[in-house]
């Protein structure tokens, strides 16, 4: 009788086992997640650091690139990135409020949903072929700030659309229905307590959307950016030059020495530049948290 | 029921889809009286508060036939503002809703939408007037500029009372007012509800009969979807016409 007690205390131990071994695999899996970012950051900043000081962000390019900062870059990747989102915020938020507040026909509805997660799951080089193709040919807006910044508004619209979703569906139910009741139309409800109550979380998007517009190389490849020029861009037909395309460029062009560096360091920069846009979010989402009541 | 006749339904029927919710319904609702709906749950009461108000246009496939008019004015008439109707049929909720904002902003929401006051100064006395009204003035007019989640749940609703009638309706719904409330609070609640019928019309959907009892002046008593009977409350919950009001009232089921 003890020992049919005990198998059962070995059937336990055999399920037991199973437990742990399937914990170690997750947890190994976060390890290696944990160690791919932790290595990645490291080696850019061992890398990078050397050529990182107040004159590499302040200073134009000299000497073929390998002298001077990367300033132009900067303002370019800075220029884009408010350009792109001077088109999708606009465009982004009105679409959500469309969608969540005032589509009635549903069927439709659905079928702009799928048309926005296509749009989110198109590869970013064909973003960049189609810029070059409409903005700077068709439209002849030529290769430029302008171009660039479209297309990477068109990059991060779906994301702007779904952030700012999910916000607008967040918004009680209760409180809609109390504006309403009071005899507000559905436009006065929707400006006066839905979107007031949603902004956290559309600046979440927006902020998330930025980092992911300043890294991407691919859609102002042919649309925006050139390796140099001589001045800072002073229109928005202008060419600029770009965080993520100056690393491109540094190892795929040109042999002097130097350049591994540099490239190095811009990386550096901008991995700076996109992890401190994040924690802005990141920051603005706790606090967010903390003062929402319902 | 001789008195004056504020609301006049005839051959009301509500439908969700194919759902058949409120099947032709009569009843007249009388003016500066307390009018509450009992019935089990889903039994189409809180579909006629809402019809009275139009909330239910909100929902898709919500369908309704026959006459709904309140002092004349069919509400579903093809060329009635549904706004202005609200304005003039406010509702308050079964939890209290107050807006992520002020307590002074809560009650003022309706006044701006409407655009009901000339300057600041008729505005807060509009304001103070209603809270007054609401029985909640004494306890936050030191405190107007604090949010109105720091209020207690009671306190939450009568300031949702507060914002309903700072813009004069006619008609006050009340869905289930006090469903989330502890016991005080709705004793304060009802008693606003008694001294409110002198200037309102209102009509209460409740879950508690003793509530319709103490509460109403005429009571109707529903039941899947259907109005199965209307009368003065005292009659109501002491010589029920229907069997099935007697067993409803008397907790046989429910």
């Amino acid at each position: 009788m003890f020992k049919k007690a005990m198998d059962k205390f070995k059937k336990m131990d055999r399920r037991t086992a199973a437990q742990d071994a399937g914990f170690l695999l997750l947890k190994l899996c976060v390890l290696t997640v944990i160690l791919a970012l932790g290595t990645l950051i490291l080696f850019i900043t061992l890398k990078g650091f050397k050529v990182v000081n107040f004159e590499f962000i302040t200073q134009s390019p000299t000497d073929g690139m390998v002298h001077g900062g990367i300033f132009p870059a900067i303002l370019g990747t800075f220029l884009l990135s408010i350009g792109a989102l001077i088109f999708a915020l606009p465009t982004g938020v009105l679409t959500a409020v469309w969608l969540t507040e005032y589509a009635d026909n549903q069927r439709f509805v659905r079928l702009v949903r799928i048309g926005i997660n296509s749009l989110a799951g198109v590869p970013s080089i064909v973003f960049g072929l189609f810029g070059m193709m409409f903005f700077v040919k068709f439209m002849q807006f030529g290769v430029c700030l302008l171009s660039g910044a479209l297309v990477l508004g068109i990059l991060i619209l779906p994301t702007i659309i779904g952030a700012s979703e999910e916000a607008l569906l967040t918004v009680p139910k209760a409180f809609k229905e109390a504006s309403l009741a009071l005899g507000a139309t559905r436009w006065e409800t929707m400006y006066k307590v839905i979107l007031p109550n949603s902004v956290s979380g559309i600046i979440t998007g927006i902020i998330l959307s930025v980092g992911r517009a300043a890294g991407e190389t691919a859609p102002i490849l042919m649309t925006a950016a050139t390796f140099y020029t001589a001045r800072l861009p002073n229109s928005v037909f202008s060419k600029v030059m770009a965080l993520p395309y100056h690393i491109y460029a540094l190892m795929t062009e040109g042999s002097r020495k130097g350049q591994t560096e540099i490239a190095y360091g811009t990386a550096l920069v901008l991995l700076l530049l996109v992890l401190a846009i994040n924690s802005v979010a990141i920051f603005i989402r706790i606090r967010a948290r903390r003062e929402r009541k319902w | 029921m001789s008195d004056e006749i504020r609301i006049v339904v005839k051959n009301f029927n509500a439908y969700y889809g194919e759902k058949h919710a409120l099947k032709n319904v009569n009843i007249d609702i009388p003016a500066n009286k307390i009018m509450a709906m009992i019935g089990p749950s889903g039994c189409g009461k809180s579909t006629f508060l809402r019809s009275i108000n139009r909330m239910n246009d909100l929902i898709e496939n919500f369908k309704v036939d026959g006459q709904m008019m309140i002092d004349g004015n069919d509400v579903y008439d093809k060329t009635i503002d549904v706004t202005s109707l609200r304005r003039r049929v406010g509702m308050v909720f079964q939890k209290p809703n107050p807006f992520p904002k002020t307590i002074y902003e809560n009650v003022a929401y309706g006044l701006r939408v409407n655009r009901l006051f000339k300057d600041n100064k008729e505005l807060e006395h509009k304001i103070e007037k209603s809270l007054v009204e609401a029985g909640l003035w004494e306890e936050v007019k030191d405190d107007l500029d604090k949010s109105a989640f720091e209020l207690s749940g009671g306190q939450q609703q009568r300031l949702c009372i507060a914002r309903a009638l700072v813009i004069q309706p006619e008609v006050i719904l009340m869905d289930e007012p006090t469903a989330s409330l502890d016991p005080i609070s709705t004793a304060k609640i009802e008693e606003l509800i008694q001294v409110l019928k002198k200037d309102y019309t209102i009509v209460i959907v409740t879950h508690n009969m003793q509530q319709a009892a103490r509460v109403a002046d005429n009571t109707s008593f529903f039941m899947l979807g259907e109005l199965i009977e209307y009368d003065v409350t005292s009659r109501m919950f002491t010589k029920p016409v229907k069997k099935i009001t007697e067993d409803y009232i008397t907790g046989r089921f429910g």
